[in-house]
């Protein structure tokens, strides 16, 4: 048996490596909320953005934590052409449409990827990438801590930008009641997209953080995808502290598991969790009853 | 819409049986094989997300089922093939029933049901890629012993020969849909659930008895894979990619009619082909194509080749009369 202090060590990292997790998923609730439509792509786009990270850091030589204030643009911007101009039109409107369309997306671009970059992966090693935070007698990593502290602030930056602002006001009101928010002139497809923007822009965030301790190839968004929905629908899909609190969750779960069962079984802890959630209760922790 | 009748049937295999047989290189017979396996799982992908409107985002599950009992039997219990090929399309038809039992209980459909096949995909990826019963991460190696008792030839075109007779099931199944009232239970389900179950069908019969019906083909692929390329192991098996192709060969050659799996999978396929050749060998080009014919497909075409065939095809005389 492990000391207890490997232990707490390792479901902390846990929790603190769930935090990005939910930053991810937070981004797929968020879509799911408003446009009602599970993202295929959402795991793609996270891959984008790591090489966008990737890319500004390797060529500019800037600190990937830094690299997020110009990939966020740049997602926000992709996401915001992606829904209108693709997902929205192709899709016609219909659950299986865009189910379909998210998938032949997410495709699309893994395998640009794999064109323009082969299957190598790419890391960038910055000097705190392996530095440690002692905290008591804990040994915790500080690209961790850094994510954790982040995605706490960009949770609340989001939920700021949801209840204080006209177009936050305006995402809820159409997630509410489409119909109703099309009839006081509010534009839908222009709120869909900002959703799916706002939602790019969370990746672009997840993609700064994760950089220097992760590695990035054009699988590594597939790695998260089913990750990322697990925390939605544990979290209920469309909610906001759900997401976080599911993300928290699993990455304690994926600790404890990895940890007592090797890395390669460790990860069916979270499909089981998944499917258990998904047969149980489909509307997740938070959700509304449907 | 017409729908086509058992003759044309028999002339498409007839078909595809004398290609087998007109003087293919062996590079050509191998994709020819390679299609049709991917055109049975997709045929079986076309049950349950064609007719019944339940699209799976892990027909893996059942691919894979049928590759390892085709493997593990024969390897581990020296099984006949022949055997271990009915056991395995069993196999694959028990997981459906298996996984249908707990979803459709639960009511799940659209995304939720999606997922959740997804998700026991990778289950069963995990799990096989883990387990010393399965060969564990170095996969399953199987002996090459030629002869008709151990459905492995020396000349490849008998094999192409199964495959095709394979498909030839799965067309006639999916004919057999369109005439049945049982297939008429799947359509109303698709088309309106509520209205379905008001008017008297009983739903989860349905779906269970759809979904295992769909999962035994599948699993029938698996086993011709696992028999063609005698090496499986998890990613293979139990990979994304085929729940993918399974799809994509459905949706592009048309969801829910008879011929649209066969003519996906020949046509996405052949397109894979072409653009490997043409790109030189740069990787993920033919991905890469797949993804945007299928966007461009559900963006213009929504009810696939097989439709857009056939409304060109109505459309052509028409003018004809005009001029």
């Amino acid at each position: 048996m492990y000391s207890p202090q490997i232990v707490v060590e390792a479901l902390l990292n846990g929790l603190m490596l769930g935090a990005i997790y939910a930053l991810i998923a937070l981004g797929l609730t968020l879509i799911y909320g408003v446009l009602h439509i599970v993202n295929f792509a959402h795991g793609a786009l996270l891959t984008v953005a790591m090489f966008m990270v990737w890319l500004v850091c390797a060529r500019y030589g800037l600190d990937p934590y830094l690299a997020i204030l110009v990939v966020a643009p740049l997602m926000f911007a992709l996401g915001y052409g992606l829904q209108r101009f693709i997902i929205g039109p192709a899709s016609h409107g219909k659950d299986n449409g865009i189910l379909l369309v998210t998938l032949g997306l997410s495709i699309i671009i893994e395998n640009a990827l794999l064109a323009a970059f082969q299957s190598d992966t790419r890391t960038i090693t910055t000097d705190y990438s392996f530095r440690v935070v002692e905290l008591g007698p804990l040994l915790l990593s500080f690209p961790r801590v850094v994510g954790f502290g982040v995605t706490i602030a960009t949770t609340i930056l989001l939920w700021l930008v949801l209840h204080q602002t006209d177009i936050g006001k305006a995402i809820r009101a159409v997630a509410k009641e489409k119909l109703g928010a099309s009839l006081v002139g509010i534009s839908v497809p222009h709120v869909y997209a900002m959703t799916f923007a706002i939602g790019c822009a969370c990746l672009a965030v997840a993609a700064g953080l994760l950089m220097p301790s992760f590695y990035v190839s054009p699988k590594t968004g597939a790695a998260f995808v089913l990750v990322a929905f697990t925390i939605v629908v544990l979290g209920g899909m469309g909610s906001i502290p759900g997401a976080l609190i599911g993300g928290l969750l699993i990455g304690v779960v994926e600790a404890a598991s990895s940890l007592f069962l090797g890395d390669s079984l460790g990860q069916i802890g979270i499909f089981l969790i998944f499917i258990v959630t998904l047969l149980v209760r489909p509307t997740g922790l938070f959700g509304a009853r449907a | 819409m017409t729908k086509p009748r058992l003759a044309t049937l028999a002339i498409i295999v007839a078909a595809l049986a004398v290609i087998a047989f007109a003087g293919l290189s062996g590079a050509l017979l191998n994709l020819m094989i390679f299609m049709m396996i991917i055109a049975l799982a997709a045929q079986g992908w076309n049950i349950l997300g064609g007719y019944a409107g339940l699209s799976s985002f892990g027909h893996a599950a059942f691919f894979g089922a049928g590759a390892y009992a085709m493997a593990v039997l024969q390897t581990r219990f020296g099984v006949n093939a022949w055997i271990a090929l009915v056991i395995g399309i069993a196999l694959g038809a028990l997981v459906g029933a298996f996984i249908g039992f707990l979803s459709f209980r639960s009511g799940l459909k659209g995304s939720y049901f999606a997922l959740i096949t997804l998700a026991f995909a990778e289950v069963a990826r995990i799990l096989a890629n883990s387990w010393n019963f399965t060969g564990g991460a170095a996969g399953i190696l199987l002996k090459l012993q030629t002869g008709l008792p151990y459905l492995q030839f020396a000349d490849r075109r008998y094999f192409l020969l199964i495959t095709i007779g394979c498909v030839a099931i799965g067309l006639v199944v999916s004919w057999w849909l369109e005439h049945s009232r049982f297939g008429a239970y799947l359509v109303a389900l698709r088309e309106n659930e509520q209205a379905a179950q008001a008017l008297g069908v009983d739903v989860f019969a349905v779906k269970m008895k759809a979904i295992a019906i769909s999962g035994a083909l599948t699993a029938a692929a698996g086993c011709l894979y696992a028999q063609n390329y005698l090496f499986i192991d998890a990613n293979v098996a139990f990979g994304s990619w085929i729940s993918i192709e399974a799809l994509f060969a459905a949706i592009v050659g048309g969801s829910g009619t008879v011929l649209g799996p066969l003519i996906g999978a020949i046509v996405l396929l052949g397109l894979g082909e072409l653009t490997k050749g043409l790109s030189g060998g740069i990787p993920g080009m033919d991905l890469l194509v797949f993804g945007i014919i299928l966007v461009l497909s559900v963006a213009f075409s929504p009810n696939g080749l097989v439709m857009l065939m056939k409304s060109l095809g109505l459309r052509a005389p028409a003018k004809a009369k005009e001029a």
